[in-house]
């Protein structure tokens, strides 16, 4: 065993301390010390980008930074994106548009969902562009379709929000149900 | 437990069925709060870990615990700890929990150790030492047909079965063209994000209690009595928020909930197993490889007269799942086509690979991979359109299975086929494309440098597939699912069933249907979570069976419920505050209200397991998918471009979850195609990482249009079949095919890794 | 998590002096940037070692400087933050390696610096490197030296770095006017992989003529390499012909050279079968990517 060190760091915009081992994954931190078990697991080596948070503003994977790393900065994580109950833009349109599924990687995902449209400044990512920034976040349920229209969505709601109150646009507009009794289909959309 | 609540807004009333209201737990499951298994802080609990065989066959000489390392506070325990049978009780009966004197297969569990730190129980796992003597392995289906060693039986067959109807001399004598192939598919792992993870406890009362990710809880249930000899009442297993399952958490749970309650039986103390990525690729379930060995007869006109279709399948070292997903694969092998004439021929055979089990598709996808490529072949060698040789073929009302299954209701083979033509507009779109692959192919000679210097071509492929809802043959009449419904104390309607959410969403599901039939919101039902101390056994949670059976069985009681409650206020109910106010009152005056609904095989459907002929499934859903691709002629590697897909599912009780999965069983299907294999070495999986078993990422994952076409089946709730396993059947030979269109090459193995598609290239001197 | 990360001692140096002093004590640190690469060895249990030097607090190794020769990169600069940097729109080889590591979470930590330390056959970017003849200064309590990328990397996993110096900076000289670079990763899928091959080739252009090329190679050696067999068959040869100069059938791209460029190969590569890809698919890939560097050049707008 050796030393334990004393760990500072802003967490969901409060200020924690913690006493753990320096190599300790910041995954771990948040999780055991903090009780913040949002960030999952889904390999340890950075490749699913489940436990992701924030840190300083860009998206990292938990398990991939140990606790002295930590030091001084200033962390997010999918508790901190609701303002209280209020969900954020992007949390919405996941629920709205059926970007969650099993759930698993969903806080990771929004997560760096919320990078991107940091970085976006309120502009609208293209597809193409949604699915390059998620491209470290697997998810094995949805096909990502859900998923990239949920975060063109919210960012369509911050553009739109600064004009009037706005929601993410509902139903799936890649989706048609057809019914068909006979021959012919009648289409419909939901 | 608290039952799950029905946060459900409803987007429009006042309707549940059809619309898609927010799924029941999607706020704990975008704000963190969503509890899994490994978030559960339990005090005392103990981490528990698997010492494995590291060799596939041999026997077991002498385990060692290492006198240098300091065992204190470690518990121990091996099969001679286990207080009832030494078995994880599925069909066979084969498995045993621990191996005794002999192992099978690499990875398979010896000996469990647990202590209160994980970093503790990790070295305590390393400083075990187990002899074996090794003896020779068999490792592929080729091995076990040709009995390189003996490992199961005289044979090393677990299961065989044919299916013939017609006759197939006079269907190949009637043939214009026989056309013959070879198609084979490899392991596929589910890849669930969240991976295996159980807990156990005893109770005072001297049982068991039992936590997971899982989606059969009376499955562990059930194995758990045998293990530990307890009735049915010392035990508990319920399920806890799961990510993910597709199958993968159907059977292996029995194993690691056994291996946590025997470590928990012999300390006493709580006891955690959560798997980590390496030991869960290793050591549980994935798809069965299947070869598949096709001959059609063909007339000249596209009608097919006869098929010859001979399946292998590997179904690891003990025979699990391997009888059913071998009949499931068999009796989808046909495809969605008119065949006079044929013949099944399928064999499950015994390697020493860990055992293969459930999987999305359940073996369905390996035969249609195979049927389906076969088609493009025969269209090939007519010189026919792809899409005119099926729907020429495709099924019809009245049309006969190879079973001998009538086909009385429900069948859009034909207008999934149409509809993804349309959409695509295939035959303009294939135009396109070859005009485009021509143009690039100039251009490139006279040294022009398009699309940054690669050679680039492009392909559209086409596949028709169909998925029989629910269990197989006499299975759900054998199953006899229970579900239930009662009144909470509040008034409202509570659903009791065991099937389980694992991301599909049944739980919003079962609420939309119960609301319906009460005529109140959706988020007024409760839900009671999979608890087998509280609700009956309505079934596992597979083979599509959820919304059309299970869900069936929830309208049922519902509407009884809803006729109960009228009867008592001898007047019709409106809405949830009436509900409520009418149900207290019920409450008040008869005391607890519960109703009870068991499957009734619906009438007309006949089967019979001896013969294997009948009505192999109520009724079957079909699928159509469109894959465009763009293949790199120098690297060799495919990027999916665009999916286009009709899916026949009866009735989407909820739109946007029935597309959300057929988007993600697509992905799984475009994974299986190009991406996703398993490498061995000496027998144990070699790439046991996600670093190296590779699925999709986002960047990979094509845009994915779907349509949902509802041709209602008249057993199912609101008209609907299955959808959960279907999606996956239809990507991969669309995938084959649309490469093929790219560059002139039919493969005949997936996945189409860019090396695999070098050497076809290289083979056909491309 | 495999490891006892419990049981794992990590220095903190007060800044780059101090950090050399520890370095070079008993028993020798290893030293941590982002700690990518080497979090994935202790989740496996393959990182035996159990003292580590933490370089996140060392400021004088971060930052982006350019100058008239080229440009200085800080060893702990993550890929994030060469992908942004406006200064570096001249190496766009580079700013396409950084893009292709890894997905954002990794790009927001892993350095350049602990890409050449790792020493990983496969690193992402240090076929850029070599492409470009970067200089990496290197130190130690002893004093700073710089060493050509070419000569760090002297066997599997081994760096000519002794155990007690850091790597500062790496320094890579601005292509000549005209130059053709391209760079391309052959991966497992198309974003968060690990390459099969992975390919980064500079041209240097004179006239029609091609005066200098660097061709070099990821995960086709037990190192990253220069192939200078193919590209002394490639150098003095003439370009390709632009748009429509060639006729149709036979293009201009020198053929020959470029043939024997790929058959160079055999001497600059040793790739083996591995957990990714095959020797042979490898071999042929790589010399197909020469090819397509020779097409972007033929019809590069900067002649």
């Amino acid at each position: 065993m050796s030393r334990p060190i004393r760990v500072t760091m802003t967490v969901n915009g409060r200020r924690r301390h913690v006493t753990v081992p320096a190599m300790k994954r910041l995954r771990d931190v948040l999780r055991e010390d903090l009780k913040l078990s949002g960030s999952k697991e889904g390999c340890g080596e950075g490749e699913c980008g489940a436990c992701s948070v924030l840190i300083d503003g860009k998206s990292v994977n938990s398990c991939l930074v140990p606790a002295a790393q930590a030091s001084g900065a200033r962390i997010v994580t999918i508790e901190g994106l609701a303002r209280g109950r209020r969900l954020s833009a992007l949390q919405r349109a996941f629920i709205e548009l059926g970007g969650a599924q099993c759930g698993i990687c969903t806080p990771g995902m929004l997560i760096t969902a919320t990078e991107l449209l940091q970085r976006a400044k309120g502009r609208v990512p293209g597809d193409q562009e949604v699915r390059e920034a998620l491209a470290g976040n697997l998810c094995r349920c949805t096909g990502y379709q859900k998923i990239v229209d949920a975060v063109r969505a919210a960012a369509r709601t911050r553009v739109s929000a600064k004009r009037a109150k706005a929601r993410p646009r509902a139903a799936a507009a890649r989706t048609r149900v057809s019914a068909k009794r006979s021959a012919r289909p009648k289409t419909r959309r939901p | 437990m608290s039952p799950r609540r029905a946060k459900v807004a409803v987007i429009h009333a006042p309707s549940s069925v059809g619309v898609s209201v927010h799924r029941v737990e999607g706020v704990d499951k975008v704000t963190g709060a969503a509890r899994y298994l490994d978030d559960l802080v339990v005090p005392g609990v103990l981490h528990g870990r698997t010492v494995r065989s590291v060799v596939p066959r041999g026997r077991i000489r002498r385990v060692t615990l290492d006198p240098a390392f300091d065992w204190k506070g470690v518990v121990v325990a091996d099969h001679r700890d286990i207080p009832g049978e030494n078995v994880v009780a599925l069909i066979a009966n084969d498995q045993p929990l621990l191996a005794v004197d002999e192992v099978r297969h690499a990875e398979e569990p010896i000996l469990l150790v647990a202590h209160e730190n994980p970093e503790r129980a990790e070295a305590a796992r390393l400083a075990v030492k187990v002899e074996i003597e090794p003896l020779e392995a068999v490792l592929t289906v080729e091995d076990a047909l040709a009995r390189r060693a003996l490992v199961h039986g005289d044979d090393n067959v677990f299961k065989e079965i044919v299916i013939a109807r017609g006759d197939l001399e006079r269907g190949f004598s009637d043939a214009d063209l026989v056309i013959e192939g070879e198609y084979r598919s490899g392991h596929q792992e589910q890849l669930y994000i969240e991976n295996n993870a159980m807990l156990a406890e005893r109770t005072r009362d001297g049982g068991l209690f039992v936590r997971g990710s899982l989606q059969c809880p009376y499955y562990v249930h059930r194995a758990l009595e045998r293990m530990f000899a307890l009735p049915a009442g010392k035990v508990r297993v319920l399920q806890t928020v799961t990510g993910g399952g597709f199958g993968g958490k159907e059977e292996y749970p029995s194993m690691i909930g056994g291996h946590a309650a025997l470590l928990a039986w012999k300390s006493g103390r709580p006891v955690k197993i959560v798997y980590d990525r390496l030991e869960d690729i290793a050591a549980t379930t994935k798809r069965h490889p299947a070869v598949s060995r096709l001959r059609a007869g063909v007339m000249r006109d596209g009608t097919l007269t006869a098929l010859d279709f001979d399946l292998v399948m590997d179904g690891g070292a003990y025979e699990t799942l391997t009888a059913v997903v071998l009949s499931r694969g068999a009796i989808h092998a046909a495809g969605p086509y008119r065949w006079p004439n044929v013949r099944i021929r399928a064999r499950g055979v015994a390697t020493n690979t860990p055992p293969n089990g459930a999987f999305r598709g359940f073996g369905a996808p390996q035969t249609q991979f195979a049927l389906e490529c076969h088609m493009d072949r025969i269209a090939a060698a007519l010189g026919m359109d792809a899409v005119e040789l099926r729907h020429r073929n495709a099924v019809r009302i009245g049309d006969v299975t190879p079973t001998g299954q009538v086909l009385k209701e429900s069948v859009g083979a034909r207008q999934v086929l149409e509809r993804v033509a349309a959409r695509s507009k295939w035959s303009a779109a294939r135009r396109e494309i070859e005009r485009a692959n021509a143009a690039a192919e100039v251009a490139e000679r006279s040294a022009r440098t398009v699309n940054g210097g690669r050679r680039l071509r492009r392909g559209l492929g086409v596949s028709l597939v169909y998925h029989g809802a629910g269990f197989t043959g006499s299975g759900e009449v054998r199953l006899a699912s229970l579900a239930a419904m009662d009144l909470d104390r509040d008034g409202h309607p509570r659903v009791r069933v065991a099937n389980t959410e694992i991301g599909q969403g049944t739980t919003t599901m079962f609420a939309q249907l119960a609301a319906e039939a009460l005529r109140v919101p959706a988020e007024f039902v409760r839900i009671e979570d999979p608890d087998t101390g509280s609700v009956p056994d309505s079934g596992p949670t597979v083979a599509s069976r959820t919304c059309m059976v299970v869900g069936g069985l929830v309208a049922e009681c519902a509407t009884a419920m809803r006729e109960r409650l009228e009867l008592f206020a001898e007047r019709p109910i409106k809405g949830a505050n009436d509900f409520a106010h009418v149900a207290r009152r019920y409450l008040a005056a008869r005391g607890a209200l519960r109703i009870e609904r068991r499957y009734r095989r619906p009438p007309g459907i006949e089967w019979d397991d001896a013969s294997y002929r009948g009505d192999a499934y109520g009724v079957f859903s079909y699928a159509s998918c469109a894959i465009e691709v763009e293949v790199d002629l120098d690297t060799c590697e495919t990027r999916v471009v665009h999916v286009q897909t009709a899916q026949d599912i009866g009735k989407a009780i909820h739109p946007v979850l029935a597309a959300g999965q057929i988007e993600g069983g697509t992905l799984q299907g475009l994974g299986w195609a190009l991406l996703e294999e398993l490498r061995w070495k000496e027998g144990r999986v070699w790439n046991h990482q996600l670093t190296n078993y590779i699925i999709p990422t986002s960047a990979d994952a094509p845009p994915i249009e779907v349509e949902i076409v509802e041709i209602p089946y008249s057993h199912g709730p609101h008209g609907a079949k299955g959808v959960g396993e279907l999606p996956m059947d239809a990507p991969a030979p669309a995938v084959v095919a649309a490469i093929a269109h790219a560059t002139g090459v039919a493969v005949s193995e997936i996945p189409v890794t860019p090396e695999r598609l070098r050497r076809a290239l290289r083979e056909a001197g491309r | 998590m495999r490891a006892a990360l419990s049981a794992i001692e990590v220095l903190r140096p007060r800044g780059l002096s101090h950090a050399l002093e520890l370095i070079a004590s008993e028993p020798q640190p290893v030293p941590l940037a982002g700690g990518t690469d080497l979090f994935v060895a202790l989740n496996a249990g393959a990182e035996p070692r159990t003292r580590f030097l933490d370089l996140s607090p060392l400021a004088a190794l971060r930052g982006i400087r350019s100058s008239r020769e080229g440009v200085t990169i800080g060893s702990l600069t993550t890929f994030r933050e060469i992908r942004e940097h406006a200064g570096l729109r001249h190496l766009p080889a580079l700013v396409a390696a950084a893009a292709e590591v890894g997905g954002w979470q990794i790009q927001n930590r892993a350095t350049l610096g602990g890409n050449i330390a790792n020493a990983s056959p496969a690193g992402d970017a240090l076929p850029v490197l070599l492409a470009h003849e970067a200089r990496v200064k290197i130190a130690s309590v002893r004093g700073e030296r710089e060493i050509a990328i070419d000569r760090l990397f002297t066997g599997y996993r081994q760096l000519a770095i002794e155990r007690d110096e850091l790597i500062v900076s790496i320094h890579v000289p601005w292509p000549t006017r005209g130059a053709v670079a391209l760079f391309r990763k052959v991966g497992t899928r198309r974003a968060q992989s690990i390459s099969k091959v992975v390919f980064c080739g500079v041209l240097h252009v004179a006239g029609r003529g091609m005066e200098r090329v660097r061709l070099a190679y990821g995960s086709m050696a037990p190192v990253p390499v220069r192939a200078r067999a193919a590209e002394n068959a490639l150098e003095g040869s003439a370009l390709p012909a632009p748009q429509g100069a060639g006729s149709p059938g036979s293009p201009d791209v020198s053929e020959s050279s470029a043939a024997a460029a790929r058959r160079a190969l055999s001497k600059d590569l040793a790739p083996i079968d591995d957990i990714r890809s095959d020797r042979d698919y490898r071999m042929d890939i790589a010399g197909r990517l020469i090819e397509q560097l020779l097409r972007v050049a033929a019809f590069s707008p900067r002649r």
